[in-house]
């Protein structure tokens, strides 16, 4: 069947596979930037920057201090997860009385620093990275390494894992009540504030998360969430902002469209996802999965 | 605290109100010592390629202004103005050998077509969803400018040629161009000025303060946005035109994300919704970013130190700030 | 705290007064001015970058610069491989620092721009770091040499090489800016030439950073050859990952069309062996070359100099050479026509010329990456496989587009 189209099945399903991986990557940080609007109604712009902090987190670990990756794997998002918290304490919070373009732009200023600060330290060009798990299995109609279907597993898991916690657990049915009505929320003895911090921190520890798993597979680079970020923010506002089963469907579907598309016609594999985004916006504004407020 | 539940507020970006300092006899004095100073700087040290980067930028700074300040639209896609507009000037001046000024009119007519479609697009939303879809356009914008051939993908158009203004003039001489580019400047200020306070400029600003309102006085309230976007659109073309006749060089850093985010930056830190707020803030940040160039990448963190503090603690802008200042003193 | 405004008046003038009095009155501005314009943080640092900067001062100090009466600057700066950035620099520093001779210039997208901002202001560039073989063709100027290396000489390395082991169908995977696209023509030029296919091209973004999706179209391409076109950090990101998803195992070889030591470095020698690269400098070579690299090396944190680095130090060392016999440096085009009158010799790379076209020419080397058994201290990398006489490894005078060759 393959041969009829012109394409053998390496290729097809070899970009399917790339597709898939991106997918993974997408669908981890629109799920992150989802629960931060969700709540905060923030569009964290800082979320590339947190991602690459992750990756670096990762890298530093690894070449200062010896820690392994999969020590890293769990230890680096709880480090930025934190960072993120102390960034809401001291800033985003004294915004929330503002319109919400004022939290656009607070975070794209921190996005510039912290870009700026890690390309002053390390410059522009990759840092190398071991791949913890070297080698692959040859399937016939493909060649899969093992890291990269790691990377699938490992995000596929920490998505549902969060839809689950969110969407079916005391703790997220807390989460979806202060999103609608914070006032009653808090006036039956919850601490919204803090529970604002820590999701804000849980949304940058995904990020950061994305990031660790992406070092061995990309290059460490200071650049590598610059450009993601943007990519992201359309999957989100595809999936609808603030839904979370939204995000993980769009992050890997818009993966795998964006995968075929560099099969059938590579050129246009760069705008597929805005021109969907164009589309949607359009025709349905709060995104697929999205509920109009 | 309170944390708002609707995401998308029609409200805009709260404004500073036409301050007093540019209405009037005030403003006007203002500007005639603005014209003095800026015809005369070369003379005194001023570097005329920078003070032309400057008058670009400025440009591009007021036009995008129109449409924050007086709109209440803050758009994240620019760049594909500015950056399409470039591109097409350089283009037709270096391989169709176009004068110069045709270079200029054709960049903005481009702007202007482009921002037809992508207003009549991004219009109908509004708040974060119109400043996403403007950035996705804008992006798309950029895809295409990678891999159309005539843009030259990474390389840009270079060697742009200096060529005739009006068949006549020669452009070569660096104070020359920067007359020529300081009366283009000065004319669409004007231009801006006078919409501002037209009554057109009127109805953006109730459209601005409270939209359902105006609609129920009767303003076909999207056409009028529409109308702003265009203009905006085709001023920040011209702005793009001249950069690349200026530069003799047309890049695709002039149509990424982070050039848009750089005009907002400066409209910001000027005022926004001022009338001199953009063009203080285009000086200041190209000031800054010429000062510190050696020092490379600290340039992106001290744009970034700008914007948070500026966010924090002024969002008025400078301009804003003195404004409010005058306004409590009289 | 304030100066009488006498006092400063006359400490100015008394400045003024030493400054003009000076002995190298004769040099423009009395100071002859070097900048080095490279890529100081991305992915060609390491080919370029700091260590250029090195190079040059290091020319200025070993010809006596000052015992000879030479009162020389050297300066740096970072063009970020973007052509806006880099004619910025180029334009301040010759309208407002005086700066006379900018060199290296890596990245040939910026390497066109600075080409016609000095011929616009009558100053000189010394290219060592870019690549594109355009400088001495269709965008030659009496203003620019082309030194150390460029795609055509390329080409006739590594890419008439493969061809002889048999790799006669080639896939390219090419930077999307004019290096990219320049080494993709020269080489396919020489394919075809030589009997061989190019079956398919796909362009990347500059600088890359995922080539998976492309190596993947190179994988179905089916090609026995996979011409890389590109160079630094893109190269070495390439051929890792097409370790990763065992491309090399399915039978097709990867040609690296432009590798520098660095790049082997990086990449390790169990990754690398095998790997044949044309370079016209090898620090190993001879007594001249390891003398310079022992000192590049306590200099730059024990890094071995590339040729791009190398070929900063041999045309800082020709030009000083040329201004010093001339006694005068204002005007560029004429110091480049006596450079290109003076026959070249230096340590590095021995004797040679500069052509009409701004051509450097000197012999370049076919080399092949050892594997780590045959390497017997660090950074012995390279065995000779052939030498490529100049005149046959750059273009010919008479296939040349450049103005100044009289036909």
């Amino acid at each position: 069947m393959f041969e009829l189209l012109g394409i053998p099945p390496q290729a097809f399903f070899g970009q399917l596979l790339l597709g898939l991986i991106n997918g993974a990557f997408y669908a981890l940080l629109s799920l992150g930037l989802a629960v931060i609007f969700g709540l905060l109604n923030v569009i964290n712009f800082t979320h590339g920057a947190q991602y690459m902090m992750g990756a670096f987190g990762a890298w530093m670990l690894l070449n200062w201090l010896g820690v392994p990756f999969w020590v890293s794997l769990v230890v680096v998002p709880i480090l930025v997860g934190i960072f993120g918290m102390v960034l809401e304490r001291l800033f985003l919070k004294k915004l929330y009385h503002l319109d919400h373009l004022y939290g656009l732009l607070l975070t794209f200023g921190m996005a510039l620093i912290i870009e700026g600060l890690y390309r002053r330290q390390f410059g522009s060009s990759g840092q190398p990275f071991e791949n913890p798990i070297p080698g692959g299995i040859n399937l016939g109609f493909m060649f899969l390494p093992y890291y990269r279907a790691f990377i699938i597993a490992a995000s596929l898991v920490v998505c549902l894992a969060t839809w689950y916690m969110i969407e079916r657990t005391k703790l997220g049915s807390y989460l979806r009540a202060a999103t609608e009505r914070p006032d009653l929320v808090q006036a039956m003895g919850i601490n919204v504030p803090r529970m604002v911090t820590l999701t804000y921190g849980f949304g940058v520890g995904l990020a950061a998360l994305g990031g660790v798993l992406a070092a061995p597979a990309y290059q460490v680079n200071p650049t590598m969430g610059a450009n993601l970020i943007i990519v992201v923010f359309a999957v989100v506002v595809i999936g609808g902002m603030g839904s979370i089963l939204g995000s993980i469907l769009t992050g890997f579907g818009l993966g795998i469209i964006e995968g075929l598309t560099k099969v059938f016609y590579p050129q246009g594999s760069a705008i597929v996802i805005f021109v969907i985004m164009a589309i949607v916006l359009m025709i349905k504004p709060a995104g697929l999965f999205g509920k109009q407020k | 605290m309170n944390v708002s539940a609707t995401p998308a507020s029609s409200a805009a970006v709260p404004t500073a109100a036409a301050p007093s300092v540019a209405s009037g006899r005030n403003g006007l004095l203002l500007f005639a010592a603005f014209v003095a100073v800026m015809l005369v700087l070369p003379f005194f040290g001023g570097y005329p390629l920078f003070l032309m980067k400057v008058l670009c930028f400025a440009l591009f700074a007021c036009a995008f202004n129109l449409l924050i300040g007086f709109v209440g639209l803050l758009s994240f896609g620019h760049a594909m103005f500015f950056g399409l507009a470039a591109y097409v000037s350089g283009h037709v001046v270096k391989v169709l050998g176009w004068n110069m000024e045709m270079g200029i009119l054709a960049g903005a007519a481009v702007a202007a077509v482009l921002g037809l479609i992508t207003g009549a697009i991004a219009i109908r939303r509004q708040g974060i969803y119109f400043a996403m879809v403007t950035l996705a356009l804008s992006q798309m914008v950029y895809f295409y400018c990678l891999q159309a051939p005539f843009t030259g993908g990474e390389d840009g158009i270079q060697s742009i040629p200096r060529n005739k203004l009006f068949g006549i003039f020669d452009m070569k001489n660096d104070l020359t161009m920067y007359y020529f580019v300081l009366a283009i400047f000065l004319l669409c200020f004007a231009l801006i000025y006078r919409t501002i306070h037209s009554p057109f400029g009127q109805v953006l600003k109730a459209i601005r303060e409270n939209e359902p309102r105006a609609i129920s006085l009767g303003y076909q309230v999207d056409r009028y946005k529409l109308l702003a976007f265009v203009l905006s659109a085709t001023l920040t073309g011209v702005a793009g035109a001249i950069k690349a006749q200026v530069f003799q060089l047309a890049s695709l850093t002039d149509v990424t994300w982070q050039m848009s985010g750089e005009v907002v930056l400066m409209t910001l830190v000027g005022g926004m919704g001022t009338v001199f707020g953009p063009v203080v803030g285009a000086a200041i940040i190209i000031g800054m970013q010429n000062y510190l160039a050696s020092l490379g990448e600290w340039v992106l963190v001290v744009q970034g130190l700008i914007f948070v503090i500026v966010v924090l603690l002024f969002r008025k802008g400078i301009v804003g700030e003195i404004a409010d200042r005058f306004k409590r003193k009289g | 705290m304030s100066f009488k405004p006498g006092f400063t008046k006359a400490a100015l003038a008394a400045a003024f007064a030493l400054v003009s009095s000076g002995a190298s009155a004769q040099y423009s501005d009395g100071v002859i001015k070097l900048g080095v314009l490279n890529d100081m943080s991305g992915l060609y640092a390491d080919i370029t970058g700091t260590g250029s900067l090195w190079a040059a001062r290091k020319a200025v100090e070993d010809f006596g610069a000052k015992a000879k009466g030479l009162n020389v600057e050297v300066i740096g700066a970072d063009h970020q491989n973007k052509p806006d950035i880099g004619s910025n620099i180029a334009r301040q520093w010759i309208d407002i620092d005086k700066v006379d001779v900018i060199l290296d210039v890596g990245t040939s997208s910026v390497a066109l721009a600075i080409n016609q901002i000095v011929k616009d202001k009558n100053k000189i560039m010394l290219n060592s770091g870019g690549a594109t073989s355009d400088l001495t063709g269709k965008a030659c100027t009496p203003n620019t040499i082309h030194w150390t290396y460029d795609t055509v000489a390329l080409a006739n390395g590594t890419g008439k090489a493969a061809i002889k082991t048999g790799g006669d169908t080639w896939f390219f995977l090419t930077a999307d800016y004019a290096f990219g696209h320049a080494l993709e023509r020269d080489v396919e030029a020489v394919v075809t030439s030589n009997g061989g296919k190019v079956v398919g091209k796909v362009r990347h973004p500059f600088p890359g950073q995922d080539f998976s999706s492309f190596l993947l179209q190179a994988q179905a391409s089916k090609a026995k050859v996979i011409g890389l076109a590109n160079a630094g950090g893109d190269t070495v990101n390439a051929i890792k990952q097409a370790a990763e998803f065992g491309i090399t195992k399915g039978g097709q070889s990867l040609a690296g069309l432009l590798v520098f030591i660095s790049d082997i470095h990086s990449l390790g020698l169990p990754t690398a062996q095998g790997l044949l690269l044309t370079e016209s400098f090898y620090w190993d070579a001879n007594e001249g070359t390891r003398n310079f690299s022992k000192a590049f090396a306590a200099g730059n944190k024990g890094r071995m100099p590339t040729m791009a680095q190398a070929g900063v130090y041999s045309a800082t060392m020709h030009y000083l050479k040329a201004v010093h016999e001339m006694k005068s440096d204002g005007d560029g085009a004429k110091v480049v026509e006596k450079m290109k009158a003076m026959p070249t010799d230096d340590p590095l790379f021995g004797k040679g010329t500069v052509r009409i076209d701004g051509r450097k020419m000197h012999d370049v080397f076919l080399f092949e990456v050892k594997k780590p058994s045959e390497s017997k201290y660090p950074w012995d990398y390279y065995k000779l496989r052939a030498t490529v006489p100049a005149n046959e490894a750059f273009r010919p005078l008479a296939q040349s587009e450049c103005y100044l060759v009289k036909k």
